[in-house]
């Protein structure tokens, strides 16, 4: 019954392993879910699932699994809870074989309970149509029927875990839907960093004591500039005609960008489609500064991110232009340019609207080349930011996904 | 790992109501002895979660508020070496004992605490991105070393461990393993009658209802920056009391307004959208 279920939801997103596991057979132990489907419901749900983001995969993965279980009236089995009960009869797991258990994947797990299951045949009970996938598993009902599962228990309220995971109710915090503001500043949050920088009012107390032995006892104060947070952003939107259906994703992380007050410094810009030369202050496409004034201001350490469908006419790309973006013969490409920024900054990426199934053609194909491109999702911006603060681009050969 | 089946379960209380599925959550807490994380919009009862625990478990609250720059260290003990140097100069207190200069943050309180206590973790995600995954090591072993003194400071109780957070960041995923997780939902209408009654026995039946009505419609109003939560309804609820208004609607006479939105845009939307412009009274 377990071990199906938690397949169908490590199937659906939500990786649960053997602490997970272990955790939930010590509470079905100590009979925290009275023995009935709702209670198994609260008490799974509170153990496997780790954040709201999980919350709508768990209900789903709970619906298709539990289905038609509450007229069913069955003792179901527990072979997860007697196999992880043997597990710690031998003296528990160790850190490494738990590690271990933690990467099988679950067809691996599955053939190793099966094997383990054949050698106590004569534990089994059979015919359970609610053990296994399609009747065939042979896990057992084993030695743990008083604590078994019971479903319709107490009068007149079977069926409540299922009629609320149906509910859908958290639906809306699912982090592979589009991002909302609150979501955004969590993500951009992560980006912050810290360094000791400007003037020196914070007193250093480590450093006042070691001063003050090594001035015989005299009081030596030593002062040091206080934490400050360190990053730096160039932040670079397309408001080209083709992201208008993204007017409102990017208007919001615009906002969650210029409210982050974790930033030492954040530049705004914008482009039309591809960057010519030169990028905008306005959304108008007024003001600015070229890409040579741009890389010759900022540091190599600023993080560029840069967000836009990569959707255009492919002639877009190698139009010439020189940095103040008029059409020039022997000006650069605008892919070009775009490689220009992506060698003067370390760190850069991509931030995509478009659903991933469209990046492997087109323009968006030839720009994910440049830059390290990430979908416009909450997972994705995740990801974005951790690839900002960890990976490091090598120069000109743009990192892959 | 063993767990501990606990005598008592965890309902709620008086005053502190909760739902299934959050007896549930602190219950596996309590049995399998890891900590609760609880997450949830501001105001659905997240910090009073940990006093109601304490409060019908019999125990003690230790409450530790977690600011931008708390380190795990702070929880453990500081050492108050200013107060020492101070004391070299100018005071008249054995320098010597460095014991007299340890302070024991709450972590470090609750260890040596003769009897088990609640520890509240308040807002955790304030803090740098590292400070939970620094907490881990102590929270694992409920133990540590005052490395100026030597001594070893081992947790007398497990005690009962909260932590709550806004989501302002993202808990590490090894954290996030080691918790028992509740995300609160916003109460419906149904929790929020029963809320409003345990803070305001006796009020009037429609005055009630129609708060809750209007409280609800402002919720559901989507241009809102802050949406109201359960403790402005309550204080709005108090305001009205006070002022012996009895009844309400979502028009431009709506009393108090001041006292469910806290933004001032957000008057401004509300008196244009149902007030014909005209602002409410706040
Ligand atoms: N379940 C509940 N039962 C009774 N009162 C509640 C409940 N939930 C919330 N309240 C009321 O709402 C107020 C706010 O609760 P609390 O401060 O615990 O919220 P919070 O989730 O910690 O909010 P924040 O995120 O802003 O810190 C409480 O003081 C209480 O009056
Ligand atoms: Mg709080």
């Amino acid at each position: 019954m377990f071990l199906p279920f938690f397949y169908e939801l490590r199937r659906r997103g939500v990786k649960v392993g053997a602490q997970e596991a272990l955790a939930l057979a010590g509470a079905l132990r100590a009979g925290l879910h009275d023995s009935g489907l709702d209670g198994f419901y609260h008490v799974a749900r509170a153990l496997l699932v780790h954040s709201e983001t999980q919350l709508d995969t768990f209900d789903q993965a709970f619906l298709a699994h539990f289905k038609g279980v509450e007229t069913a009236g069955l003792e179901l089995t527990q072979e997860l809870l007697s196999w992880l009960e043997e597990a710690r009869e031998r003296r528990d797991l160790s850190p490494e074989e738990l590690a271990l258990l933690e990467q099988l994947d679950p067809e691996e797990i599955r053939r190793m309970l099966e094997e383990r299951l054949r050698e106590q045949k004569e534990r089994h009970d059979g015919g359970n149509r609610w053990v296994g996938t399609g009747g065939t598993s042979p896990f057992g009902n084993g030695g743990f029927a008083r604590e078994g599962i019971r479903v319709g228990g107490k009068g007149g309220r079977q069926g409540m875990a299922l009629m609320q995971a149906g509910a859908r109710r958290y639906a809306g915090y699912r982090d592979d839907l589009v991002l909302d503001t609150r979501q955004m500043a969590v993500a951009l949050r992560k980006l912050r960093a810290f360094a000791r920088d400007g003037s020196p009012d914070e007193l250093d107390v480590d450093e006042s004591i070691a001063a003050t032995a090594r001035n015989a006892g005299e009081l030596e104060v030593v002062t040091r500039p206080p934490r400050r947070p360190n990053t730096r952003v160039v932040l670079a939107m397309d408001v080209g005609g083709s992201m208008d259906p993204y007017a409102a994703v990017m208007s919001r992380l615009f906002s969650a960008a210029s409210h982050a007050t974790h930033f030492k410094e954040l530049r705004i810009f914008y482009f039309h489609n591809c960057v010519y030369g030169k990028l905008y202050a306005t959304p108008q496409l007024t003001g600015g500064m070229t890409v040579p004034e741009l890389t010759a201001q900022v540091g190599r350490h600023h993080k560029l991110v840069m967000v836009g469908d990569a959707s255009m006419a492919p002639y877009e790309l190698s139009i010439r232009t020189d940095a103040e973006g008029h059409y020039k013969a022997d000006g650069l490409e605008g892919l070009t340019w775009l490689m220009q920024l992506a060698q003067h900054f370390e760190r850069n990426v991509w931030l995509n609207p478009e659903p991933m199934g469209t990046w492997r053609t087109g323009t968006i194909s030839v720009i994910a080349r440049v830059f390290p491109m990430f979908p416009l999702t909450v997972e994705g911006l995740g990801e974005a930011v951790t690839h900002l603060t960890r990976g490091r681009t090598v120069k000109g050969v743009a990192a892959r996904r | 790992m063993t767990p501990v089946p606990t005598p008592v379960r965890f309902k709620g209380t008086d005053s502190y109501l909760t739902n299934e599925g959050l007896q549930a959550a602190v219950n596996c807490a309590l049995t399998l002895q890891r900590p609760l994380l609880v997450k949830g919009e501001p105001g659905t009862g997240k910090t009073l979660l940990a006093e109601a625990i304490a409060q019908s478990l019999g125990h003690r609250l230790l409450t530790w508020h977690v600011k931008s720059t708390t380190r795990a260290q702070d929880g453990l003990y500081v050492y108050d070496t200013v107060q020492r140097l101070y004391d070299s100069r100018f005071g008249d207190g054995d320098v010597r004992d460095i014991r007299r200069y340890i302070r024991q943050g709450p972590l470090g309180e609750a260890f040596s605490a003769p009897e088990r206590v609640v520890l509240l973790i308040d807002e955790v995600d304030k803090a740098d991105l590292e400070f939970p995954n620094d907490l881990l090591h102590e929270l694992d072993r409920m133990r540590f070393r005052v490395t100026e003194t030597g001594d070893e400071v081992v947790a007398k109780h497990r005690p009962v461990v909260v932590i709550t957070s806004n989501n302002e960041k993202e808990l590490p995923d090894a954290f996030l393993r080691r918790c028992v997780f509740h995300f609160i939902d916003f109460p419906d209408a149904d929790l929020m009658r029963r809320i409003v009654a345990v803070h305001h026995p006796g009020l009037d039946g429609t005055l009630a209802e129609q708060a809750l009505k209007v409280f609800y419609e402002l919720r559901n109003f989507t241009r809102l920056r802050k949406r109201p939560s359960t403790s402005e309804l309550i204080d709005w609820i108090a305001v009205l009391k006070s002022q012996g208004v009895t009844d309400v609607k979502l028009d431009e006479s709506l009393p108090f307004l001041g006292a469910l939105l806290k933004k001032e845009q957000d008057l401004v939307s509300v008196a244009e959208a149902f007030g014909r412009g005209r602002r409410p009274r706040a």
